[in-house]
């Protein structure tokens, strides 16, 4: 079958019913998505399709129906996407585990609401699992990068 | 291991029985520092200048030995090196070292003698100096008890200092310009004429000449780097998903392993079935282990997918049943028999509860699981000639120890290599997944075996926090606290987490007492006593330990006792406060929180107070009665740590320890029928959420005589200042956690 990941097109050789997260992770080498709980409770596997958040565990790899964008293709290191450089700037990550998920759900919900209320980041984020405890700088980190966005 | 050592770790209690077996024993002998572990592996023009200082003619490397669970350790053990040392953290590496017995925990002895960290007298001290040199004999390497900063603080910059003036030492006899007349900045000597001289550079010339040991640390007043926010090292890979954590572990020729043992902990595996999983896509080999069986594949998915098929047959949990059966444990353990301790038995409790009107209260706190967000995992590689283990762990002794006894090597043929974890609250204290990664790599020798547990496997395997009860017995009279009685009943953790790295603990444990025989109250007749019950599942440490059922225990019913006292809460508690740092938490919260001001009409406001790891520390929380449920309107946190040494940190880690506590006080218990654990993933061990989030204001003091650490203090106050306020609003008390089972939550 194949995949356009970040922009990549791949070809691959696995299950229909692998699912997508496990084909990013240990068949792409893209390990910037995270496991954590394989049942869509904990949102660590969060990437986007056609710029909507998924929950990457529960997407078969058969039945991803568009663009794949991981944490990977919205930014690195050196080329930070502004809910990264937010993310850098608040300093919010302790352990860092769930941040790529909440980056990319927080990345989408940015994409469609660009001035969000608590509410908006309550609605979009709560199902991204937190266990260190940085829900506050996470809701500061979207806020700013939605200024940073809307400033253009 | 040397007969020495192992007939330490044999004989050694570690713990507060230490001090019966261990007074006498050579404090003196075993004063001798440990060789530095660096220099072994030394080529010509490198230069380890002590144990945490590595400097070659390539780059400059510091060690930070202490492990990184999202705390932050890495960064401010770096810091700690940097500000004495004057490089710039963005130009030097970072790593965490291998295991040595150099890098053992000064701090954590210290914390285990029974004494409250309130107390500096001689006797306390004496004890804890002890207590140090059998650590220091086992070389005990080990990250916990918010121990990493008060270990670190003194030790790392002393470090930086001689590594510093060693190299000034170098760059003088390479000149002829005396020591003094040097300077030092970003990772140079500076000559007088300006002129530089990079470390790197001088890394031979230093390894020649002894080390200048007659430093000391610069005045906090001078310091470039602490007590300033800094930005942490890791922080922009853990912004951009390129922080490889144990999971993450690629390499050549790796096999993935996914295994299933007994989900009754401890319990035997009697017979299996693999014919279908045998034949599964990928799967390389089924192989039994130690009270279960594992799947070797080539890819993680479908070595989960194969070990679930697998038909096994299971023997029984060597421990009771059902949760029902384990809470009659504690229920039968409130006995003389049973006593643990009674290190707080001031006045006459008994007389005064024999003539006042007494106050009745039973408590609460269930088994829960530490769960951190990335499932444990190890990767092992055994050769007939050496094992590699790569790991997250807090143990890296044990787990080159361990590793070493089942492969047959020696323990310097182990060679641990620790990574970036993705959380542990005390999970990656155990280390039973190296152990079933080692059996597994043996039946694959050459080969790296990654085994990742499943999230089910892993919450059915956590080593979950004690279950624990209370019982408080208490008066009062003319409006104030006069007597408190309370009796706390658990599992021994410390009897449990040590008995499975083969260090035997006699005596007492003062974690089944923890954060409440210790709190600077004074209660005219005033008792707390522990009670061990035995017989129940392993444990391990958890976030706070003791303190983080005992805080819950102690301050709810000083609580109680003050409301029918008809007491201010606030107040009361500042009236019965002997310990002058924590009187100015507790002044602090109620300035931060308004204490005192009027609330609408379905609020409440609770305060709590908990001494823990010798961090002072008092919360209030603010919470609302509406239509759908309670929510959760403010925090209020403040600390005494003696010094704050990153601000953007410390703010990080006391709102998550905040949340931490809050979160498994509302929800979340692991409960056990047949043997098994009830629950297995998020669905079912729930934990807060953005939207339950209150907004969190933090303050650190800088009042007390030592630096310490924040990791776990901030945890036990929170369930009692919910329950407080919770109190407050609507006028139910809360004595089991989870509240959720008596409340609603938004």
């Amino acid at each position: 079958m194949q995949l356009s990941i970040d922009g990549t097109t791949h070809e691959l050789d696995v299950e229909p019913d692998m699912p997508l997260l496990w084909v990013l992770r240990d068949e792409l080498g893209l390990k910037g998505v995270k496991y954590g709980c394989g049942i869509a409770q904990c949102g660590a596997c969060t990437v986007q399709i056609d710029g909507q958040a998924v929950r990457s565990c529960q997407v078969m790899a058969g039945d991803v129906w568009g663009e794949v964008t991981t944490i990977h293709g919205l930014g690195s290191p050196e080329t930070l996407h502004a809910v990264q450089a937010a993310w850098v700037a608040h300093q919010v990550a302790q352990c860092g585990y769930c941040q790529s998920g909440q980056i990319t759900a927080a990345a989408a919900l940015l994409a469609e609401v660009p001035n969000p209320t608590d509410t908006d980041i309550d609605d979009a984020l709560s199902g991204n699992l937190c266990r260190c405890g940085t829900y506050p700088r996470i809701r500061a980190a979207v806020k700013t990068a939605a200024k940073k966005l809307q400033e253009g | 291991m040397s007969r020495a050592g192992k007939i330490a770790r044999r004989t050694f209690l570690i713990g507060s029985a230490a001090i019966a077996g261990g007074v006498a024993f050579g404090v003196v002998a075993y004063k001798r520092p440990h060789a530095n572990p660096l220099l072994d592996d030394l080529q010509d023009g490198e230069a380890a200048l002590t144990p945490y200082v590595l400097i070659r003619p390539e780059g400059i490397t510091l060690i930070t030995p202490r492990a990184d669970l999202g705390q932050g350790a890495y960064h401010v053990q770096a810091a700690l090196l940097a500000e004495e040392l004057d490089v710039d953290l963005a130009d030097v590496t970072i790593d965490p070292g291998p295991p040595s017995p150099a890098y053992y925990n000064t701090a954590l002895s210290g914390d285990a003698a029974p004494f409250p960290a309130t107390d500096t007298g001689f006797m306390a001290e004496t004890t804890r100096a002890v207590l140090d040199a059998p650590m220091k004999f086992l070389g005990v390497q080990i990250t916990g008890g918010s121990t990493t900063v008060p270990d670190s603080y003194e030790k790392l910059r002393r470090a930086g200092a001689m590594a510093r003036e060693t190299l000034k030492e170098a760059a003088a006899q390479d000149t002829g310009t005396p020591r003094a007349d040097l300077t030092t900045k970003t990772g140079a000597v500076i000559l007088p004429d300006g002129t530089r001289l990079p470390y790197t550079d001088l890394a031979a010339k230093a390894a020649q000449i002894d080390p200048v040991e007659d430093v000391s640390p610069r005045a906090p007043a001078n310091w470039q780097l602490l007590g300033q926010p800094m930005q942490r090292v890791d922080i922009l890979a853990k912004s951009t998903g390129t922080q490889d954590y144990g999971i993450d572990l690629e390499m050549e020729g790796l096999i993935h392993a996914a295994v299933r043992t007994n989900p009754a902990m401890g319990g035997e595996m009697l017979g299996f079935d693999a014919t279908q999983a045998e034949t599964m896509r990928g799967v390389e080999k089924v192989v039994p282990i130690t009270g279960g069986v594992g799947v070797l594949a080539n890819n993680t998915w479908r070595a989960f997918q194969a070990v679930q098929a697998i038909k096994v047959e299971w023997g029984p949990a060597p421990y009771p049943a059902d949760q029902a059966d384990h809470w009659a444990k504690l229920e039968q353990s409130f006995t003389a028999d049973a006593q643990d301790s009674q290190y707080k038995n001031e006045g006459d409790v008994d007389a005064a509860l024999d003539t006042a009107r007494v106050i009745d209260a039973e408590y609460r706190a269930p088994y829960l699981a530490h769960a951190p967000l990335e499932p444990i995992n190890a990767t092992v590689r055994v050769t007939d000639s050496r094992a590699d283990v790569w790991t997250g762990t807090q143990i890296p002794r044990f787990v080159q120890d361990n590793v070493a006894e089942i492969t047959g090597l020696n323990a310097e043929e182990v060679h641990v290599h620790v990574l970036m974890m993705g959380g542990s609250f005390g999970h990656r204290l155990e280390d039973m997944v190296v152990r079933q990664a080692t059996e597994l790599a043996m039946q694959a020798k050459g080969r790296p075996v990654k085994l990742t547990y499943s999230r089910e496997e892993d919450i059915s395997h956590d080593f979950p926090r004690q279950i624990a009860m209370a019982r408080g017995r208490g008066a009062v009279a003319n409006g104030r606290v006069t007597a408190c009685d309370l009796g706390i009943a658990m599992p021994s953790v410390m009897g449990s987490q040590m008995g499975r790295q083969g260090l035997p603990i006699a005596g007492p444990d003062l974690q089944i007492v923890a954060g409440a025989w210790d709190q600077p109250f004074a209660i005219p007749h005033y008792r707390v006593t522990g009670y061990r019950a035995e017989g129940l599942p392993p444990i391990s440490s958890w976030r706070s330990v003791g303190a983080s059922s005992n805080g819950f225990f102690h301050d709810s019913f000083l609580d109680e006792l003050i409301h029918a006292a008809g007491a201010d809460p606030l107040e009361e508690r500042l009236r019965l406060c002997n310990h002058a740092p924590s009187r100015k938490v507790l002044e602090a919260v109620g300035e931060m929180s308004n204490w005192g001001a009027p609330l609408g009409e379905n609020q409440g406001r609770g305060v709590a107070y908990c001494l823990s790891f010798g961090v002072p520390c008092a919360e209030v929380i603010e919470v609302t009665q509406t239509e759908d449920g309670l929510r959760l309107d403010k925090a209020f946190v403040a600390a005494e740590v003696g010094r704050v040494l990153d601000p953007v940190n410390f703010e990080n880690q006391v709102q998550g320890g905040l949340i931490w506590g809050l979160g498994h006080a509302m929800m979340g218990e692991i409960t056990f029928a047949e043997g098994r654990t009830e629950q297995q993933n998020f669905d079912t061990y729930p934990f807060l959420r953005q939207y339950q989030c209150p907004e969190i204001k933090v303050r650190g003091l800088e009042n007390g005589a030592s630096v310490r650490g924040v990791g776990e203090p901030p945890v036990p106050p929170a369930a009692p200042a919910l329950a407080n306020a919770i109190f407050a609003a609507t006028g139910k008390r809360l004595r089991d956690m989870p509240f959720n089972k008596q409340v609603d939550f938004l």
